[in-house]
């Protein structure tokens, strides 16, 4: 069952690579393949019940990987590897060697898998899954000689028009299965009083048919399938015949039970049907390439079905399954036939071939019966459906006036489809001999490329004259798997007597080609298209819309509520988190609780009372002021930290002491690169900027009472037995360490902290990549105003040289900081040796340490320090990521999960007892990968007053070629 | 005390919202630092605000009465990675105020 869609699969992935001849064969034997295994299929079948396989996929959504094969599925699956099998053999011949063979046969076993897929899958979900992959697959094959633009075009119609309609199918099952309260297709299938009875069976309905309408090319939908006539030939016989197209109308007959028999399923489908029938037939008469009559004539044939289908009668619904496989029998041929007619001619145009029959009979008598077929001729397989839809048409169902102009709109489109047919044979292969063809003197093809064709022409002629013998059994198992105990009587006899039925037929027959001979000579001068629709195509319509909607309607929406500047569109974030805030509150209430006073530490308060100032003065001199700005920030953070120490986190209070100290100075040295104050332009405020602040600054206040607030009443509440319980109480007997924080870090939490160190280090490397380019704004090339008064104070001095002012500056304090540095460095290794234990651990040792290393850099310059230390941060980084991934990655030669820690108690010389967790070795990657981060964002940013001097001399030296 | 850190929440709050709708680059730099300061303080003040409990096991102590040592795991690698992103944002800064000429944060001068 899984084999045939897996095989086909699986070879399409395997072609790419391999030979030129090898495809066709590899494509041929899979098909074939698969047409077995599903033939071996039939004794399951035929026995009334489907054959199911069933694997779960989420199953807490419904959805299961479910397969069922029952009768209709059954006959499906045997057109879709029949006729795929013969159009690879086929295509073997058509496909030119210049063509890239294995794609084109890749492409075309892998829609078979997904046209398979959907007639045998059992869960709806799963069939829209495939009906999505058959649109895709659909347009690479349209788009085979994707370097002409007809095929681009035709290929992204089609995937517009049916991936628009699969969405919809898609919302369409959703609701069914909403209705049902099941995805599973036999659960829909058995409930369809349920559905027709519920409040959203129209939305459903009408979801589920767009998409089958789109699929099928139902009219207002049909103007895909003739421009999707730009694919290579055998790729329009399977698509068009037995495949894409009937995926459309095989939904409508697989959903016949669950949804049809409403008025709503009448007379939607209905007048699909009716118009697609009528305006297709009369489309074809007037086509001049021969492709393209077939295509509308298809568009015709699916309309027929769909109008049976609409019926609602069991018995019009036997016709339709039965129409299904003739039309894909005869279509196919035509449609190879015709691909035959180009590939021996170089030409389709019906107004320049005639006369073909003294050049290929064979293939000239193969068309004519085929085409007999499709004008419904007896004696073929075409009639006896046909006889069954003017049988039906003339049956009343629902009494309404599309009821009732069905008859005679089915004789005329009968005649119509007559004149086509007629058209066909007669132009192509009766007349003089053609003139001017594209190749000289066409003659038969190949013998195997013939084959097809007569096998299909074959099936014609023998379901046309025994029906009851040949396909009889397939059918009724088809149509019994449908409809069930709805099944009715029918006979499949070619002869029923002289009844209403046979005389349209007649009608159908004499009219359509009294018609072909009044409008004989008109046909073979006029232009392509129908008279007066010539001008109105769907095409144009459709490229309209899609230019109005994807581009101008985008443009607009771009203009009016899309903004490139940064400043609203944070207005926008700030103003939705404010409101994001609000409503859970508005919505559940705020539940009031006395205002308890705990009491105030004054001096926590005064500690506040300052960093409310430091706050509000930073936002104020942000603008002109910087360094104030900065060092009031400063001042903010220490208080926080202070904060952190007076409220139990001393881990916290280090930590944020040695980032306000990395910060502060990486700041610093950005500050050199922004741009000076340029006086006297702010001195007058315009009204619109007056407002434009205040309004900032009512949403500023607005968020900072709202999160007094909202922080008051979390911080009052009682703490519920969270999950710090669990760690307080496991820390030491499973981590191994007395400080809790540092544990859940390198522990309980390790994986997170892996995760926040790769950061760290992408970070570290992006800054240096964007700095390796940085060149600054040329009011920021010359040098700082204080190096030029201490450069000139030295050129005033005549013992004095240039630079030793610079270079004495702050003597005291860098000697000093000299001599820090290994105290530094122990401070270092005491914070990370002590970290599991007490306030500490790999984070802020790693800062201290690049603390210790930017002091040198302070002290004595970048040139100084660099002489004599080399820190490669490059190297720290990657010997911390890797020793932290080691130690996790080790935990499973242990057989436990990654970064399962271990410890247990050492014994040092001179030191004494040392806990030795493996979460130490990890703590020393964080360490390690910290340090060589900041340093390398540090460095990076230190080095580019050494690189402008050099940037600086380019400049001079292109100012003095200039 | 818990009335004294929420109002410092929120004046912080309101500098640093203030200050990122501003249009120079700087003036965001600052505001998102204060922001972090904002944000880290509450959700260290989640966990509940106690004095000289600090989360770290001695023998003798029982477990519930010290602080609540999550949040701070959240607010240490909070900070770290608030100081990567301030070292980033740094450098996109300086790297589109070369670029541009300006500091504006669109990179062009007011609309006036």
């Amino acid at each position: 069952m899984l084999l045939p869609f897996v095989g086909s699969l699986a070879s399409a992935f395997l072609l790419n690579t391999s030979s030129r001849v090898l495809p066709s064969w590899i494509a041929g034997a899979t098909a074939l393949l698969s047409l077995l295994i599903v033939v071996a299929a039939y004794p399951a079948v035929s026995a009334g019940d489907a054959l199911r396989f069933h694997v779960e996929w989420i199953p807490q959504l419904g959805l299961d990987f479910k397969l069922r094969m029952d009768g209709f599925a059954w006959m499906f699956a045997v057109l879709i590897t029949g006729i795929g099998f013969l159009v690879v053999v086929y295509a073997r011949y058509y496909i030119s060697e210049e063509d890239p063979v294995p794609r084109f046969f890749s492409f075309l076993l892998a829609f078979m898998g997904a046209m398979l897929g959907i007639v045998i899958s059992g869960n709806v979900i799963l069939l829209s899954v495939f009906w999505e992959l058959t649109s895709i697959f659909s347009f690479l094959l349209i788009s085979y000689w994707h370097n002409t633009a007809a095929a681009r075009d035709g290929a992204r119609m089609a995937l517009t028009i049916t991936g628009i309609g699969g969405f919809c199918l898609l919302i369409g099952v959703l609701l069914i299965g909403n209705i049902v309260g099941s995805y599973d297709l036999d659960k829909i299938l058995a409930s369809g009083d349920v559905i027709r009875g519920h409040a959203l069976y129209t939305p459903a309905l009408v979801f589920v048919l767009l998409g089958a309408l789109t699929k099928s090319a139902q009219f207002p939908f049909h103007f895909w399938l003739p421009n999707a006539m730009a694919a290579p030939t055998p790729v329009s016989a399977f698509l068009h015949s037995a495949t894409m197209v009937k995926a459309g109308v095989f939904l409508l007959a697989r959903f016949w039970p669950a949804l049809a028999g409403t008025y709503e399923w009448f007379w939607i489908v209905g007048a699909c049907g009716i118009i697609t029938l009528l305006l297709g037939a009369y489309f074809a008469m007037f086509q001049q390439d021969l492709k393209g009559l077939l295509a509308y004539s298809t568009i015709s044939h699916l309309g027929l079905i769909t109008t049976l289908l609409s019926l609602g009668s069991p018995l019009a619904t036997v016709a339709a399954i039965f129409h299904m496989l003739n039309h894909a029998t005869f279509k196919a041929s035509l449609f190879m036939a015709a691909g035959i007619i180009d590939h021996e001619t170089g030409t389709r145009d019906m107004r320049r071939l005639s006369g073909l029959f003294r050049y290929m009979p064979i293939t000239a008598t193969l068309a004519m019966v085929a085409s007999a077929a499709m004008a419904g001729v007896p004696l073929l397989n075409g009639f006896l459906s046909k006889e069954m839809f003017f049988a039906e048409a003339v049956e009343t169902h629902a009494d309404s006036i599309l009821d009732r102009i069905l008859p005679y709109v089915a004789t005329l489109a009968g005649a119509f489809s007559v004149a086509y047919s007629l058209r066909f044979i007669h132009m192509v292969f009766f007349g003089p001999p053609p003139t001017k063809l594209p190749k000289e003197t066409p003659h038969e093809p190949p013998h195997w490329m013939r084959f097809p064709i007569e096998l299909l022409v074959v099936i014609c002629l023998i379901v046309g004259i025994a029906p009851a013998m040949s396909v009889g059994p397939f059918l009724h198992t088809a149509v019994s798997s449908v409809l069930g105990a709805q099944t009715p009587e029918y006979s499949l006899a070619v002869w029923h007597g002289f009844n209403v039925p046979l005389m349209m037929s007649i009608t159908a027959l004499l009219g359509g080609a009294a018609l072909y001979w009044v409008l004989r000579d008109y046909l073979q001068r006029c232009d392509d298209g129908p008279p007066i629709f010539r001008r109105l195509r769907g095409q144009r319509i459709f490229e309209r819309i899609l230019v109005e909607v994807s581009w101008r309607w985008a443009r607009m929406a771009e203009k009016r509520i899309g903004t490139r500047n940064l400043q609203p569109q944070m207005r926008w974030v700030v103003a939705t988190g404010f409101f994001a805030g609000l409503l859970p509150l508005y919505l559940s209430g705020f539940e009031t609780r006395p205002f308890a006073f705990t009491g105030v530490d004054t001096a926590f308060a005064a500690l506040w009372a300052l960093g409310v100032c430091l706050a509000l003065g930073t936002a104020w001199l942000a603008k002109y002021h910087r360094l104030a700005a900065l060092v009031m920030l400063g001042g903010v953070g220490l208080i926080v930290c202070t904060t952190f120490v007076w409220l139990s986190a001393p881990d916290l209070a280090i930590t944020q002491l040695l980032v306000e100290i990395v910060t502060t100075v990486l700041i610093l040295l950005g500050l050199r690169w922004l741009p000076k104050r340029s006086e006297g332009i702010d001195d007058t405020i315009t009204l619109r900027a007056r407002f434009r602040r205040f309004r900032d600054l009512a949403l500023a206040v607005a968020c900072g009472i709202g999160m007094t607030f909202i922080s008051y009443a979390v911080m009052t509440m009682p703490v519920p037995d969270a999950i710090a319980n669990y760690f307080l109480d496991n820390a030491y007997s499973e981590g191994g360490g007395r400080n809790v924080v540092n544990v859940i870090l390198v522990d309980f939490r390790g994986f997170d902290t892996l995760g926040e160190i790769t950061v760290l280090g992408v970070v570290a490397l992006t800054v240096y990549a964007l700095l390796r380019r940085f060149r600054p704004a040329d009011d920021s090339m010359g040098m700082p105003e204080q190096q030029q008064i201490q450069n000139r104070f030295d050129e005033e001095r005549p013992e004095r040289s240039a630079g030793d002012t610079v270079r004495d500056y702050l003597l005291v304090p860098s000697v000093i900081m000299q001599w820090l540095f290994p105290i530094i460095v122990t401070f270092a290794v005491y914070i990370f040796l002590r970290g599991h234990d007490l306030p500490g651990g790999g984070f802020s040792a790693g800062l201290t340490l690049s603390i210790a290393f930017l002091l040198q850099y302070l002290a004595g310059g970048t040139r100084w320090a660099e002489d004599r230390i080399r820190i490669l941060p490059l190297r720290w980084m990657g010997a911390g990521m890797l020793t932290a991934t080691v130690t996790g990655i080790g935990a499973w030669f242990f057989g436990y999960p990654f970064l399962t820690s271990h410890f247990q108690y050492v014994e040092l010389p001179l030191i004494g007892k040392m806990p030795a967790a493996s979460a130490l070795l990890f703590d020393l990657g964080v360490f390690s990968l910290v340090v060589g981060s900041t340093v390398l964002i540090l460095v990076a940013l230190a080095h580019q007053s050494i690189r402008i001097n050099r940037l600086r001399t380019i400049e001079s030296d292109k100012a003095k070629e200039a | 005390m818990e009335i004294i850190l929420s109002i410092a929440i929120g004046v912080m709050t309101s500098c640093g919202v203030w200050l990122i709708l501003r249009p120079r680059t700087y003036q965001v730099i600052i505001g998102l630092s204060l922001l972090s300061y904002a944000v880290n303080l509450f959700i260290f003040g989640v966990g509940g605000v106690k004095t000289n409990v600090p989360p770290i096991l001695t023998d003798g102590v029982s477990t519930s009465s010290l602080a609540d040592p999550v949040p701070q795991a959240l607010v240490l690698t909070a900070i770290v990675i608030g100081f990567a992103t301030t070292a980033l944002f740094l450098v996109v800064l300086l790297a589109s105020r070369g670029l541009t000429g300006t500091d504006h944060v669109d990179g062009r001068s007011d609309p006036k």
